[in-house]
Order: structure tokens, then sequence, then C-alpha cells
């Protein structure tokens, strides 16, 4: 018993120790990405950028918290880049002071004033649009947003939760557009007109689709290439158009992949290194390629299949704007109860 | 009588103040979340109750009442046909029927949606069998609803009923129903009079374990788009971004596990029995043939819906997406896996064993204290507890980096709440009540008077523990460690949210893929997740087979 004791507490000892050891100061170069996006999207640009500037890219991936961890580790947090898949976790971070700005030129140069803050704090890297899948049985459409709420698609749409952060921010950016009251209104007849209870996936409602269960659905633009590219999926994307909405007035609404410097960042030189590599163009056309978005920097084109679906006008409403009526969103989309 | 620690006062105040303190250390993330939630405003919260709230509160009473009396069913019969009757097959359902709880929840549902789903291919064949060319064309079961979760969650977790409800059908003194049948019982009508009630402390148990693990669950049920108090937590915390709010939620949630704990301790308050020489020869029911089909389909099928369906699933999908190279990658992932799951198994299980032991030697209003607060970590929502464990040991550190700043030292950065110090801590106080469950219906069945009968001849309080005590409460400490090692195998929020770079677990791995629609290569890893959950599983039930083999005899 007491021999047990004591092999525990050695081991605590020893383990304890080592876990000391492991936060001595290391000889390599290094900077640490805490990601909204799973390492493996974007592994290969890190990779890149390692071979070019010999530095070390360190990544943990989580899809929720990772705005509280950081805030909780403040000075001692070993964060420098924060990555994204979306604004409102970029407005999230800059509006916690979790942010600092990087005045760099090469990244002002490069992204275009409405896809970067105001005072530099966080930067888009790509854009993507939300688009309405279309069944091909419907022939070619000309649709809308708000023609989500018609009557002719009654029982003929499908969609994830409306509390999934790409669903609040196109009602956000409605909001934006209409004012509350519409919105609201849009919502409810926009759930009367739901084949069935908000669920899954963007893929999953192409693939009800596809089953013939709804005729339309919301989902990112890059996933009809992810789906093109899947050998059990590509028959659903084959049986869809891929339609860029409200082109006949503000434009398709747009969301953003971004980046930000974290506000204790341990090795800034090294993070800024890496933020000047992600907007300079190959690495531009290299992300965007990889995970079939839109580059945000100007003059570099998508890749050929991107290019492929079409040209099409983006809604130009600054994003902080649209992610500024994220919390009213939220609350509007739990008045219609929506995914009830 | 006397308990054996009153004896000498000064070892009375020694025992007790580290244990006490020990299980406060363990509450110390309730409290902080206890007290981030006293802030909140009632703006959001009327907002919520006016919207959503009502749905989401009677979503999850009946998930809970559903999933626990399903679980029920599903575990206390299997466990009686095995330990009762001469059901065929007996051997290999034994352990069978424990392999679900390798399988962690969420890639259940995930599998189970992806196969009744109206796209899914069961439905797409029956429609291609059949002619049907739209929904109204047919009836099928909706999976993505109440129903559908509740019978998932409950096939995954059943096994804790099951290994719970058989260790105690199998410890109990048999002469109990070889007296009731001599009273004109017949055998059946002996077992749910006798050996049911008498068992029932250790349901309880593992029904409230299974009651705290559906309620705690987010990423299950929220794959069946049913929306709980947990979805209304992380609206709040991550939506809102208002994390009062959410830590409100998230006591409230605590609170009514806490009531529904309280109500049922307090109906079986006074429910004791033991005897001093345990006859353990069963005397097996005979069933007839149909009996025998019924019972033997029962088990079968309970066995291939948790365990041997989704399992074949995932070997099907990694032998079309996977090799053998991406395993051997997998290998120092699986290490960090196990790394931290015997660390949690091996802390728990001690810390049951002293907070178990001192509330059953010791004297005094307050004796099962220790092992009651510490249990309540298991009805915090994975990510919830990540972060109080962020609120607690970010602080210490800061003070510890001030200390070696002041002492002239370099700062070591966050020595607790950056390494994985906090996810081992977080598991601790998350699984807890798994092994104070587990051990503490142990203790139950072994007889008062073992306690005080060693001292009579002399022994000393340490020698009746290792001598007596330890030894019998072996299978429980086996199965106790065995249950958290599973656990804190599939765990996935909170060790997603706290570990430090460049460390993965087999979980997080997989939830990568998961997560982008990629199951299909990450099949491989889950995989290695359920048979690392088997190894001990299978390792247990031989040990336990041994011992076992001796007490079982067929009526003549």
């Amino acid at each position: 018993m007491l021999q047990k004791l004591i092999n525990f507490f050695s081991k605590t000892i020893i383990s304890i120790s080592l876990i000391i050891t492991t936060f001595s100061a290391s000889a390599i170069d290094e900077v640490n990405v805490y990601s909204y996006r799973q390492a493996f999207l974007v592994e290969p640009l890190f990779e890149q950028f390692t071979k070019q500037s010999g530095i070390k890219v360190n990544v943990v991936f989580a899809k929720k918290g990772m705005a509280e961890r950081l805030a909780r580790e403040g000075q001692y947090s070993p964060a420098d880049i924060l990555l994204t898949t979306d604004i409102s976790r970029l407005i999230e971070l800059r509006d916690r002071d979790l942010l600092q700005a990087n005045n760099a030129e090469v990244l002002i140069d490069a992204i275009p004033s409405q896809y970067r803050s105001t005072d530099n704090t966080w930067f888009a890297l790509t854009t993507r649009v939300r688009n309405i899948y279309s069944s091909k049985r419907l022939g070619d459409i000309n649709i809308s947003y708000e023609d989500l709420a018609d009557s002719q698609y009654k029982g003929r749409i499908c969609t994830r939760s409306g509390k999934h952060p790409y669903t609040v921010a196109l009602v956000a950016s409605m909001i934006a557009e209409h004012g509350e009251t519409k919105t609201l209104a849009w919502l409810e007849s926009f759930k009367a007109n739901l084949a069935r209870k908000p669920q899954g996936n963007d893929r999953g409602q192409v693939q009800a689709i596809h089953q013939n269960l709804c005729d339309i659905s919301l989902g990112n633009s890059y996933y009809f290439g992810k789906m093109l590219k899947d050998k059990n999926q590509k028959v659903w994307a084959d049986g869809v158009n891929i339609n860029f909405p409200n082109q006949n007035n503000r434009g398709a609404h747009v969301n953003i992949s971004g980046i930000g410097l974290a506000k204790h960042s341990p090795n800034l030189d090294n993070a800024k290194a890496l933020m000047a590599f992600l907007v300079s163009k190959p690495a531009q056309q290299l992300y965007a390629e990889t995970n079939m978005e839109y580059p945000v920097r100007p003059g570099v084109a998508p890749s050929k299949l991107v290019a492929s679906w079409g040209d099409f006008k983006a809604d130009t409403l600054s994003l902080e704007t649209i992610a500024k009526n994220r919390k009213l969103a939220l609350k509007l989309i739990d008045k219609a109860r929506f995914d009830l | 009588m006397t308990k054996i620690v009153k004896n000498k006062r000064g070892r009375k105040a020694l025992l007790r103040s580290p244990i006490y303190i020990t299980s406060l250390l363990l509450m110390i993330p309730v409290l902080v979340m206890l007290a981030a939630g006293v802030s909140v405003s009632t703006d959001l919260f009327s907002h919520l109750w006016q919207t959503v709230l009502p749905d989401y509160i009677a979503n999850t009473l009946l998930l809970g009442v559903f999933v626990v009396i399903l679980s029920i069913i599903f575990g206390v019969i299997s466990a009686a046909l095995i330990v009762h009757t001469n059901i065929k097959g007996k051997a290999v359902l034994r352990w069978l029927l424990m392999l679900p709880l390798a399988m962690p929840a969420y890639l259940v549902a995930y599998l189970y949606t992806d196969l009744f789903d109206y796209a899914g291919p069961v439905q797409r064949t029956m429609r291609a069998w059949f002619q049907w060319q739209s929904p109204s064309d047919y009836v099928f079961f909706d999976i993505r609803t109440l129903g559908g979760a509740s019978i998932i969650i409950a096939l995954v977790l059943f096994p804790y009923i099951y290994m719970l409800a058989r260790t105690a059908f199998e410890q109990q003194d048999q002469n109990l129903l070889r007296v009731s049948r001599l009273l004109g019982l017949s055998a059946t009508q002996s077992f749910y009079k006798v050996a049911l009630p008498l068992a029932r402390p250790a349901i309880a148990v593992a029904a409230s374990l299974v009651l705290m693990e559906t309620l705690a669950d987010f990423a299950t049920v929220q794959y069946f788009a049913v929306n709980t108090l947990t979805t209304a937590i992380y609206d709040t915390w991550l939506g809102y971004s208002d994390l009062a709010a959410a830590n409100a939620l998230a006591s409230v949630l605590m609170l009514f596990i806490f009531f529904t704990l309280v109500i049922e301790q307090r109906a079986r308050a006074g429910q004791a029995h033991q005897s001093n020489r345990i006859n353990k020869n069963h005397q097996l029911i005979n069933l007839s043939i149909s009996a025998q089909f019924f019972a033997s389909s029962f088990c079968w099928l309970l066995a291939i819906a948790g365990f041997i369906l989704p399992f074949i699933l995932l070997v099907i999908m990694a032998w079309q997406h996977s090799n053998f190279e991406q395993f051997l990658l997998l290998v120092p992932t699986g290490i960090n896996s196990i790394e931290i799951a015997v660390w949690a198994a091996s802390l728990t299980t001690i810390l049951a064993m002293l907070f178990t032991l001192f509330k059953r030697l010791t004297t005094g209003k307050w004796r099962s204290l220790p092992m009651q607060i510490s249990g309540f970590g298991y009805a915090i929502p994975g990510t919830v507890l990540a972060m109080a464990m962020l609120s607690t040991f970010a602080p210490i550190d800061y003070f510890i980096n001030d200390i070696a700043h002041l002492l002239g030292l370099k700062r070591p950065g966050l020595l607790l709440s950056g390494s994985i110090f906090a996810i081992i801590f977080a598991y601790i106080v998350r699984f807890a009540a798994i092994a104070n469950g587990t051990i503490d219906s142990g203790i139950k069945q072994i007889p008062k008077s073992l306690d005080y009968a060693p001292a009579s001849l002399g022994a000393s309080l340490i020698k009746t523990l290792t001598k007596i005590h330890i030894p019998l409460l072996k299978s429980s400490i086996w199965v106790a460690w065995l249950l958290v090692f599973v656990e804190a195998m599939k765990e996935l929020p909170a060790v997603l949210l706290l570990r430090p770079f460049n460390y993965e677990t087999l979980s997080t791995h997989i939830y990568q893929l998961i997560s982008d629609e990629m199951l299909e290569q990450g099949a491989l890893g889950a995989i290695f997740i359920v048979l690392l959950g088997l190894l001990p599983i299978v390792w247990l039930n031989q040990h336990k087979n041994d011992s076992h083999n001796n007490n079982t005899e067929e009526q003549p």
C-alpha cells in the first residue's frame, strides 16, 4: 500500500516535471494558430509557408469556444493568429478586445476595404457566397432570398438549423436591408415553406433535393465543388443548379473566412509574416483553390471550377454592418421558432 | 456499535479534512459556473422564455424520461436474463452487451441518422423496391425526432445499467431467493419481489448516470435536430455571447438534476440488507423454447443495434477509405488518448475509494457529502466544464507566473490551464460520479459486520481496508476504472477546447473529419477508439469469468 503510494507520487512528480519542460523555450521558429477551420483544410497552405520561411506553424482546431479560451488565457496565451470561417467570430474577437491591429501596408493594399475592419484588426482571406441551390426539375430560375417566403415553394424548401452562423449572417443581412418587422415576417413565411424541420448541414439539403424531398435549399458556394469532387455526392450536385440570388438588386450575400492577430501574440514577427504570406498572390490562389472559395485579393482568379459557376454581383453592404445585426437576427429566429 | 474511525480523536481529525478539501477542490468548477451565472440579466431570459425556452425544457424533460426508461428496460431485462436464466449463448452475450459502451454516442447518432434518413440506404432501397416516389407515398419513422434520439442514446448508455444491475444480481445472497421459493413464489415472482428490489440501489445509481449523461449531451442531440436546454446554453453562450446567461442555464440544469437525485435518494433511504454469509450459487430459471427465442432475440438485438451494426459500418468505411499507413499515423494520437484516459480513470477510482470508504467507515451527518458533491460534474456539458476549468486555472497560472517573475525566474506560461493537467482535472470532475456510483453500490454489498469484526481481532484500520474491503471491492473497482477509461477515451467537447498545441486525441481527430462530412476518412480513428475501449472490457470480462464460473449451478 505504501509502496503503491510512493509509486503514485513519483509518477506524479515526473509527469509534472515533464509538463513543465514542455514549456521551456524551444529553439525553433514557430507561430501558433487558433483555428475555427479544420487543420487539414489549412495545412497545405501552412506547409507552403514553412517551406518558404522556415517558420513552423502549430494549429489547434475547435469549433466552439476558442474566443473564450483566448480571453481566459489573457496575456499568457500562446496564440498568435486566429483563423475563422465566419464574420461573426471575427467581430466577436474584436469586440472582446482579443485582437490587435496589423497596419502592414501589404495587407491594406491586398484586401478591399469592405473585407477588412476599419481599425485593421481583422481581415478576410476568402469569400464565399450563400447560394440557393435549386433542383434541375424546376429548370432555370432567377431567385432571390426574399422568394424563400413565397408560397410557390410551399413544402419544397430544405435548410440547416436557423441558429447556424451562416443562417444567422444571412438573416442579419436581411435585417440590414429590410428592417426588423419585415424580416420577421419573412422568417415566418420561410419557415412555413419548409419541407422538414431544419436539420443536417448544407450538403445534406442537396442530398434531400436529390431524393425529391424538396426543390430549394441554401448552401455555401464551396459545397458545390466539394460535392462534385466526391464520388458519392457528385450525383447530388448534378441534380441542382447553383444560383446567385438577388442579381437584380443588391447582389448575393457574401460571408468570409478571415484572420486576426492575437492581442498578446508571443511570436509577433512570425505572425505578421504569416499574415503577409496569406494575402500574397500565390497563397490566395492556393487557399481559394483548396477550399473552392473566392480569393479576396483583387486580381487573383478563382479556380477554373469555381469560375465556371459564373460571374456574379456580390452584396456590397459592409460586413461590419451585417455583423451588428447578428444578435437581433438570433432574436428574430427565436421569435419565429424557426428550428422548432 | 462503534465505527472504527471514532476510536482515536487525532485520527478522526486527520482523515476528515483532507477528504473534505479534496471533494471541495472537485467542486470548484461547479462553483465557478454558479458564480458566473449570478450576474445574468433578465432581458435575455425573458426573451428566451417567451420564445423557445419552454419547448427546450419540455424536450429536456421528455428526453431524460424516455432515455432513462428505455435504458432501464434494456439494461435490467438483459442483466436478469444473463444472471438468472439459462439463456442460450450466455457466455458470449455476457460481454457483448457491454460493448455498446465503447461506441461514442455522436458516432452512433451519425451512423444511424445516415442509415435511416429519408435519403439514407434503408429508405432508398424501400422506395426502389416498392416504387414509391415521395414521402407522402409511405409511412416510415422519422429518426430525427425526440423518439429517435431517445432510442439511440438509450442504446449507447444502457450498458451502464446492464453492468451495475448484473453485478448486483450476481452479488446478491441467493438464499433469499431460495427462501422466497420455499414460501411458495415461483422463480419469476421471486425475481420481481426479491432480487429486483434488492438491486434497486445499483439500478438507481446507473439510471442517474444515464440521466446526467443524456442531459449534458449536446452534439448527439443536436445531430437529431432536437433542441434541449443544452441547446439554449450553447445559443446564449456562442450566439448571444452572454456567458452569464449560459452559466445560469447550466446551473438550472444542474439544480434540476440535483433535485432528481435527492428525490431518488430519499425514496430509497432506509433500504438496506446484508447477510453475513452470502450464497452466490445461482439457481437458474429454465426458459421454455419460445421464451428462449424471445430472450435471445431481445439480447441479440441490443448487441447488434448497440454495437455490432455500427462497428461493421465503420469497418466497411475504413476498408474503403483508409490504409495501414494512416493507421500507423494514428498511433501517437492513440497514445495521447490512452494517456489521458488512464490518468483520469486511475485518479477518479482512487478518489472514489477514498470518498466511499469515508462515507462507510465514519460517523457524522456529512459523511456522504464528499462523495455526493464530487459527483455533480457529470451533469455539466463538456464545453461548459472546459470553460470553468479555464476560469479556475488561468488565474492560478497567472499567480504562478507572477511569483516566478518576482523570483527572477523565467515565466513558465500557462502551466495548468494550458497543459493536459486541465484536461485530466476536467475529466476527474466530470467522471467522478461514475466511479463513485460504481464503488458505492459495490460497497453496499459488503456486510456491515465486516467493518468492525477485524478490529475485534486486533487488525488496524489500514489492515481492515487493505485485507478485507478492497479485495471484496475488487470487481467494483475494476468496473469503475473501466467505465471511466472508456468514457475518457470517447470524450470530445472538453478535450477539444482545452488541448494544447500539437496534441490530438482520437476523438478530436475524428471530430475534425465528422464535422466536415468526412466520417469515411475518420472511420479508422473511430475504430481505434472503439477497439481501445474494448480491450479493458474484454479483459475485465475474462478476469470476472474466472471468479464467476465457480458460482453457478444449473437447476436439476
